[in-house]
């Protein structure tokens, strides 16, 4: 298929490795960003084809597995009601609560719905005005501008019945905290293509400068995931620590500006919970003032729903890199897809659950052995 | 001095969830929740050797002859799509159950569960299909049932059809026969029906030009079984695609299944649905493909018969059964790297981004 084989040739793929083998002195340890990358990854056993020195550790970037645990109890409260229909993006539906999740909720009669597009749930809500209609508004810098559209379409066409849980997530604030940690080993980025799509990359100059590491914005398809990683480790061999762009077909330095100008309008940034990491100080998105009336949170009464996340996995080393999602004892036994322990097994995109999905056989041939 | 943050102290993760105790979507999917509905509470109220072999079809002697008997219902939303529609589906799915045991199909039951207000002009056009669907499989409709229920009780029509065929007394297909070294045939392009269905979906709707691959596969089977008898076990990859099928007859015969990326055939457009939505093409839904798993000296042969039939014509050698990684199925990517292919929890989720 034109514009997807050129990116997954097996020859040039194989180019690429000569080349970074070549040019790898040291080993190096790097971490990309994206659950999207980590999925191509282990889709296309890219791992498996690197020089030995060169380490992968599995980032953050999966917004179905950083949602907070009581954002997803919210928004089972307020699916449950008999006058709400609730609309998500598909996976948001089977990840789990403290108690449930939204699949059950919908079992036991609440209305909930998937759409593709958030506006498309701001028409539904048009045409239904006996119902109050919540999109659950989760994900990255990548998903923020189209729901922050749904919202100011909705003020501008005085839907009243529509509104938003909002629980977007910023990626620059999580790499600081992962860079700030005293047990951080990742040396370089694969930064996150579509986030930089949006937002551009201008945001990192200063992350590359204060930590001295060297962040590469990279795409989503095999040979994308390879030259990042040869564009890295030429930086690191090198001693140098830049910004570059690898995902030059849709990244620019200034990103969408009028996806920014939208967010800018209907969002500020506030501090958020992450799933598996803990709070981190301005690096979620909410609601400004002026959009308060589309505040899910505020109109349903469920801004004090709180929910403890007790220690269980390894999630926090897998994510810093300290450990593969196999070292964990519960991996494949007691935390599977179907009955995730923690946040990196929730989504197909978590490092955990890309591991069981596509790699978990490269264990059982290890133990074989 | 970098910002300091709670990082090291803060990494938790949730207790798990008790299982389920009611029936979840996820539960007809054709993947692991599908399996464990089967293993945990159908098999063991109900199992009898014939049942226990789980395939597409029981096949039992009576009075000498060896009949084959299989049932399925149908519940498909939009009922009506490019390229069939709930009608042409309740034929042709279980023709092809019957097909996929080497039997000749005969009769069908219909049954019809129909919901308070569902206009006549629907049900005229859906059994107008059924009509020339039994026509062109060459099946009679020899009983049926209609039962009504209440507004909003049923997706305006729910369809069961069974049926029952004939298999010659020497065939003996059955996934528990695929052996090392076997072949692996796949009958055409991958996920035309379920991207239609997809394609159709409210709050989904996309333009394409893809259309149901909906067909009754009988004739293309005889024309396989005269090529060669060596063929083992044959599938037709409804629900959960491709990936389930083949996950079932590895788990069944514990051998392994080797497949090779560039080998499968798909649609441009069906790749490009994929890629759009974030589905894997292999857990897709067919309404009119078939896996074969043949001997390897008969796999040419088959082939060659196969891509002769017009429903074979894009037909593949897809892959390998070995006795690497038993009741496993991987895949030989395009950068020669291998993954599994494993049985999904439940449906494929549109991914977020």
């Amino acid at each position: 298929m034109k514009y997807l084989d050129e990116y997954r040739d097996g020859k040039i793929a194989r180019g690429i490795v000569a080349e970074l083998t070549r040019r790898a002195a040291r080993p190096w340890v790097l971490m990309e960003i994206c659950g999207g990358q980590t999925h191509t990854l282990m889709r296309y056993g890219i791992d498996e084809m690197l020089p030995a020195g060169i380490e992968l550790v599995h980032g953050p970037g999966c917004p179905v597995c950083v949602t907070s645990l009581e954002t997803i109890d919210k928004a089972i409260a307020i699916a449950s009601r008999p006058d709400v229909t609730l609309i998500s993006f598909g996976d948001m539906l089977r990840v789990p609560g403290s108690h449930s999740d939204l699949f059950q909720v919908k079992a036991q009669g609440g209305d909930v719905r998937i759409v593709y597009s958030p506006t498309e749930a701001v028409k539904f809500a048009g045409a239904n005005p006996g119902r109050k209609v919540v999109f659950f508004a989760v994900g990255f810098e990548t998903t923020a501008p189209a729901n922050a559209m749904a919202v100011w379409q909705a003020k501008r066409q005085g839907v009243t019945n529509f509104s938003l849980l909002a629980s977007h997530v910023l990626v620059p604030p999580a790499m600081r905290a992962l860079l700030s940690s005293g047990r951080n080993r990742v040396q370089g980025f694969i930064g996150p293509g579509h986030v930089c799509t949006v937002m551009g990359y201008h945001e990192y100059d200063e992350l590359a400068l204060e930590f001295h590491v060297p962040i590469v914005v990279g795409g989503f398809e095999p040979l994308d995931l390879l030259e990042a990683i040869l564009m890295l480790v030429t930086q690191l061999e090198e001693g140098r620590a830049e910004v570059e762009n690898q995902y030059v077909r849709s990244v620019t330095y200034q990103g969408n500006l009028h996806a920014r100008k939208i967010l800018a309008e209907v969002f500020e940034v506030c501090d958020r919970k992450w799933r598996g990491i803990g709070a981190i100080p301005k690096s979620g998105l909410s609601l400004r003032q002026e959009y308060a009336e589309f505040d899910a949170d505020r109109l349903f009464g469920t801004a004090a729903i709180t929910a403890e996340e007790p220690a269980e996995c390894i999630s926090a080393e897998v994510l810093q890199g300290l450990k593969k999602p196999t070292d964990c004892s519960a991996f494949g036994t007691r935390c599977t897809p179907e009955n995730p322990l923690g946040a990196p097994m929730v989504s197909s995109e978590g490092a955990c659950a890309a591991y069981y999905r596509y790699r978990r056989f490269a264990a059982a041939a290890k133990a074989s052995d | 001095m970098p910002q300091e943050t709670k990082l090291d102290l803060a990494f938790h993760c949730p207790m798990p969830i008790a299982a389920t105790d009611s029936i979840l979507l996820g539960h007809g999917s054709g993947g692991r929740m599908s399996a464990n509905l089967l293993r945990d509470i159908l098999l063991p109220a109900l199992q009898n050797p014939v049942l226990n072999r789980l395939d597409d079809q029981a096949i039992v002697d009576v009075g000498g002859s060896r009949i084959a008997f299989t049932t399925d219902s149908f519940v498909v939303k939009p009922l009506f799509f490019p390229g069939g529609d709930i009608g042409t589906l309740a034929v042709n799915g279980t023709v092809n159950d019957l097909a996929m045991g080497g039997a000749q199909p005969l009769f069908l039951s219909l049954a019809l569960i129909l919901e308070e207000g569902l206009p006549f002009d629907t049900l005229r056009r859906v059994l107008e299909s059924i009509r020339v669907a039994a026509a062109i499989a060459g099946v009679t409709v020899v009983t049926g049932d209609t039962k009504v229920v209440e507004k909003g009780s049923g997706d305006g029509l729910f369809v069961n059809t069974s049926g029952i065929g004939l298999v010659s007394s020497a065939l003996q297909l059955s996934a528990d026969q695929a052996r090392p070294g076997d072949r692996v045939l796949l009958s055409g392009t991958i996920g035309d029906h379920g991207i239609t269905i997809l394609s159709q979906r409210d709050g989904l709707e996309f333009e394409s030009a893809i259309a149901s691959d909906t067909a009754a596969l009988h004739t293309l089977v005889f024309a396989m079984l005269r090529a060669s008898s060596e063929i083992r076990c044959l599938r037709d990859p409804t629900r959960g695609g491709v990936s389930s099928s083949l996950n079932e007859i590895a788990a069944k015969a514990r051998v392994g299944i080797e497949l090779d990326e560039q080998a499968i055939p798909i649609r441009e457009e069906v790749q490009g649905a994929c890629e759009m939505l974030g589905l894997d093409p292999l857990y897709v839904a067919n309404e009119g493909k078939l896996l074969a798993i043949v001997a390897p000296t008969a796999a040419e042969r088959i082939l060659e018969a196969m891509q002769l039939h017009p429903l074979g014509r894009n037909a593949r050698i897809i892959g390998t059964v070995s006795d690497a990684h038993p009741a496993m199925v991987t895949l030989r990517t395009r950068l020669r790297t291998s993954r599994i292919v494993d049985l999904l929890s439940g449906d494929q989720l549109p991914r977020i981004c």
